[in-house]
């Protein structure tokens, strides 16, 4: 006791211990089992130490024993919010690596789900943004949102979150019927209910105090951890995939890079908001167009890839997911590796959180959009 | 029994005749004690689970949802059942707590809350305590509450529970300042803080109509406050959710926790009956200056119904917050109170001496 | 004096957007019949999938007990997690041949990711993906299933 009153006594403020938190693995803000050790003083989040690997499951040693279909359908595991994207990074690797011409009307229709599942990404994006930040109601007015989109994807696909829509040379079925029609619906339904989450969040200024300004990223820095995505981006890192290395039907559409020099959570949050519109533009653009033709290309019963090293990546509501084979010329890859845009954005954490508050940290958690399997995979 | 809906001092007064004719004046005064105490508690326990239901199928509706729908007609019996539930709960205690502190915490919570309660005056005659200095007596023990907060924060050995323990505290300090400005607002328009007094002088229109712009900005002032010293959302800092799990009663469990839950619903409806005594004229029918006939048919409704249905619309727009707005970080709750309520109440009053003044009010 | 007005505007442009926010809540509160959620058991009966989703693997007989799986194996091969087990037999045909047939089609539930797969390799399209998804037993024993019902055999005609 004695020593903590001389303690008190001899330094020029008031002694305040630091204290570590473990937030998480069982947390509500971090949305899966992430850990974070904490370091506070007070409110004040001093260091962050992310510990990972509490739903490590060892997708890329597995891929080691399947083949190229079959790997296809684990990357829907990994970040199941993109997880057509992630299949389509995988097809196009295939495809790449033995040389065969996709119809254009599977690029058409690979790119009309691509921009689906990134709006529904960021539909759940945005009502946890809502519910870390404590308004309750967003989570349920993205969610009936999402669901459209779900229904859509269960119509065409046959699932609605681990789809495993796309084969190498193709997708899986044809679009179903009413695909068209239904998209349709969406995006003008959609077009009505977007200005809502402005009004709701955007433009609220408890909102938009708790966000300005918060959890800075330097250009430098977002290039330097290698934070790509949305989260990249709002840094003013130009790092759009669709732009830069455009692949699938993204050459044949005009869109807006969304760059954001604010490099805050306020920018983050904006920069996603701003690509829900552009999605639906490119939707708009693609729907009413998508050529007739052959479904998929017709390939062989057994997928044997060229002896070879092949890398292909594609841009992910998340950031950039890239896929490296390494054949041996048999049906099964020798090894593969995934650069998942999870992990490279959660390690930028210490660097923006350092200083804020707790109520910040979770903020700025939310506008990285973390999903816990695609960083352990 | 003289039983009259418009007027309980009658029945009130019968039974305090009664008793003191039938037993000694020692064991007549206690009996009365138990029987307001008996009469609170269920009110308290009834008026609570109402108010729980009410919250789930408010929240529901604007979530576009149904809300509860299983247990009883449209879910009626969910926060009964929910209650049983909580009573059958296994009380678990962190195994380093401080005991004593960690078992005093919940009852300090609602003890305050009882205490708050006894002086708010549901209809003529309907009102415990009636002295002169009511709401001086009400601000007093309201914040008596933060220390049983402050005690479970501290006692539960949980750093979550301490931060939100801490949060609350520094939280609740500093909006009793607006929640006093507030009233002393009013306070200076009435010339009394008596309960009684303040509800008589509102008969010809109530203190937000009479009062005009000062008076609104009090309420106004007044429902922000509030809603912080209930620790509701979009001030509910103390138990965050997303950032602290529970807050101070993440170590609570069973009915020590259902203590907790429950005190949080009787502030809000202190909070709610204080804002309809001081500012829309308690158990005062809606009254315009010389319509006759509109008035008597006011008249024509009960005065307890009057006084429930303005503690439900004042309850409804405290939900409303709660579940439209995000939560403000610790240090803009205290910027709100300290840059902007605090000074705006200060100038309010200025501006409500004038109004006082001048006689510029209806 | 001007940065006084700033705090005064301040003041009013932050109530004004939160008087938006509650607009659009309060919008939604009074429009309680445009709710978007079901009461799902209840409703069981109004619940119909979309014929393309995938809920379980079921082998489709006719009404002669006969189905159209050859015993070939090849859903085994494609199924990226094991749960298809194929168990054939050999029988002597009328005309005094060998032959392998089917004898049991063992699909385990619980350990199927509905990839589609299987279906999609199958090459006479015995297997098809059944639109039930209410999976929940009691025991995990009930989720490993024998596709091919008992006594059933092979459908004139499908080639090997």
């Amino acid at each position: 006791m004695s020593e903590i009153r001389e303690i008190i006594l001899n330094s020029d403020r008031l002694a305040t211990d630091e204290y570590l938190v473990n937030m998480g693995p069982q947390h509500p803000s971090t949305h899966g089992v992430l850990r974070m050790l904490v370091r506070l003083e007070g409110e004040k989040v001093l260091n962050i130490e992310p510990h990972i690997g509490y739903i490590h499951s060892g997708i890329e040693k597995m891929c080691e024993a399947i083949s190229y279909p079959q790997i296809i359908h684990l990357t829907d595991r990994m970040d199941y919010l993109s997880a057509h994207m992630n299949n389509e990074a995988v097809a196009l690797c295939v495809e790449k690596a033995l040389q065969v011409e996709v119809p254009d009307r599977v690029n058409y229709i690979r790119t009309i789900m691509d921009e689906l599942s990134r709006l529904a990404s960021h539909q759940l994006w945005w009502c946890v943004m809502g519910m870390d930040l404590g308004a309750l109601t967003t989570f349920f007015y993205g969610l009936r949102d999402r669901e459209k989109i779900l229904d859509i994807f269960e119509e065409t696909c046959g699932a609605r979150l681990t789809v495993n829509y796309n084969l190498p040379g193709g997708v899986m079925f044809d679009i179903h019927p009413n695909f068209q029609k239904r998209v349709k619906d969406f995006v003008k339904y959609f077009r009505t209910k977007l200005p809502e989450y402005d009004q709701l969040l955007s433009g609220n200024v408890i909102f938009r105090e708790r966000t300005s300004g918060i959890g800075y990223l330097s250009p430098a820095d977002a290039i330097e951890y290698g934070v790509t995505g949305p989260s990249g981006r709002a840094s003013g890192f130009s790092c759009d995939l669709r732009k830069h290395q455009p692949y699938s039907a993204y050459p044949l559409v005009k869109f807006n890079e969304i760059l954001d020099h604010r490099c805050d959570t306020l920018a983050r949050y904006e920069v996603r908001i701003k690509e829900m519109y552009e999605s639906l533009s490119i939707i708009d653009q693609l729907i009413d167009n998508i050529p007739e033709g052959e479904y998929a290309v017709k390939m062989k019963g057994v997928i044997k890839l060229p002896e070879g090293e092949f890398f292909q990546r594609v841009e992910t509501a998340r950031g950039e997911f890239g896929v490296f084979v390494i054949s041996d010329g048999k049906k099964n890859p020798y090894r593969v590796k995934f650069r998942s845009p999870g992990f490279s954005n959660l390690f930028a954490l210490n660097k923006m959180a350092k200083g804020h508050k707790i109520a910040d940290l979770v903020a700025i958690m939310s506008t990285l959009d973390l999903v816990i399997p695609d960083i352990d995979r | 029994m003289a039983f009259n809906i418009y007027d309980f001092s009658n029945l009130t007064h019968t039974i305090h005749v009664g008793l003191q004719e039938s037993f000694s004046p020692f064991m007549a005064t206690t009996l009365e004690w138990v029987i307001v105490g008996t009469a609170y508690l269920l009110f308290v326990a009834l008026f609570g689970l109402l108010l729980v239901y009410a919250e789930r199928k408010v929240c529901a509706a604007f979530q576009q949802r149904l809300g509860p729908m299983r247990v009883g007609y449209w879910g009626l019996l969910q926060t009964i059942a929910d209650f049983i539930k909580l009573l059958m709960k296994e009380l678990i205690m962190p195994r380093k707590a401080d005991r004593f502190l960690y078992n005093l915490a919940p009852f300090i919570v609602i003890i305050a809350s009882f205490l708050a309660i006894a002086v708010i005056p549901f209809a003529p005659g309907l009102q415990s305590l009636d002295f002169d200095i009511g709401i001086f007596y009400l601000t007093a023990v309201s914040s008596v509450g933060v220390i049983g907060i402050l005690l479970a924060g501290w006692s539960s050995n949980n750093k979550y529970s301490l931060i939100g323990a801490m949060r609350s505290g520094a939280q609740i300090l500093s909006y009793e300042l607006s929640v006093s400005l507030s009233l002393l607002t009013m306070i200076v328009f009435a010339g009394s803080m008596q309960f009684s007094t303040i509800v008589e002088q509102q008969r010809g229109a109530w203190f937000i109509f009479s009062g005009h712009v000062p008076a609104i900005i009090a309420f106004i002032v007044f429902l922000i406050a509030g809603t912080a010293e209930t620790n509701r959302g979009p001030f509910d800092l103390a138990e965050a959710e997303s950032e602290l799990t529970a807050g101070f009663h993440t170590e609570y469990s069973g009915i020590k926790f259902a203590f907790f839950f429950l005190a949080e619903y009787i502030n809000l409806f202190i909070i709610s009956a204080v804002a309809t005594t001081v500012f829309l004229g308690g158990w005062m029918p809606l009254h315009f200056g010389n319509l006759e006939s509109f008035n008597h048919a006011m008249d024509f409704i009960p005065p307890i119904v009057w006084f429930f249905m303005k503690v439900w619309v004042v309850i409804f727009i405290i939900m409303w917050f709660k579940w439209t707005f995000p939560r403000l970080r610790v240090d803009q709750i205290l910027t709100l109170e300290w840059k902007y309520l605090l000074p705006i109440n200060l100038v309010n009053i200025l501006l409500m001496a004038l109004v006082v003044l001048t006689k510029f009010h209806f | 004096m001007k940065s006084f007005i700033e705090y005064i505007g301040s003041i009013f442009k932050g109530i004004w957007t939160l008087l938006i926010g509650m607009k659009v809540t309060g919008k939604y509160f009074f429009t309680p019949w445009k709710n978007v959620t079901q009461q799902y058991p209840e409703n069981r009966d109004q619940l119909v999938m979309f014929e393309r989703f995938r809920g379980e693997v079921i082998m489709t007989h006719n009404e002669n007990n006969e189905h159209l799986c050859t015993g070939c194996g090849i859903c085994e091969i494609n199924c990226p997690n094991g749960s298809i087990e194929i168990i054939s037999k050999s029988i002597l045909t009328p005309d005094g041949k060998k032959k392998r047939i089917i004898d049991q089609h063992i699909y385990h539930l619980g350990m199927c990711t509905f990839c589609n797969l299987c279906v999609k390799a199958c090459p006479t399209g015995a297997i098809v993906m059944g639109q039930k998804f209410e999976h929940a037993v009691w025991d995990r024993s009930l989720l490993t299933k024998v596709l091919n019902q008992p006594g059933s055999k092979i459908e004139e005609g499908v080639k090997e």
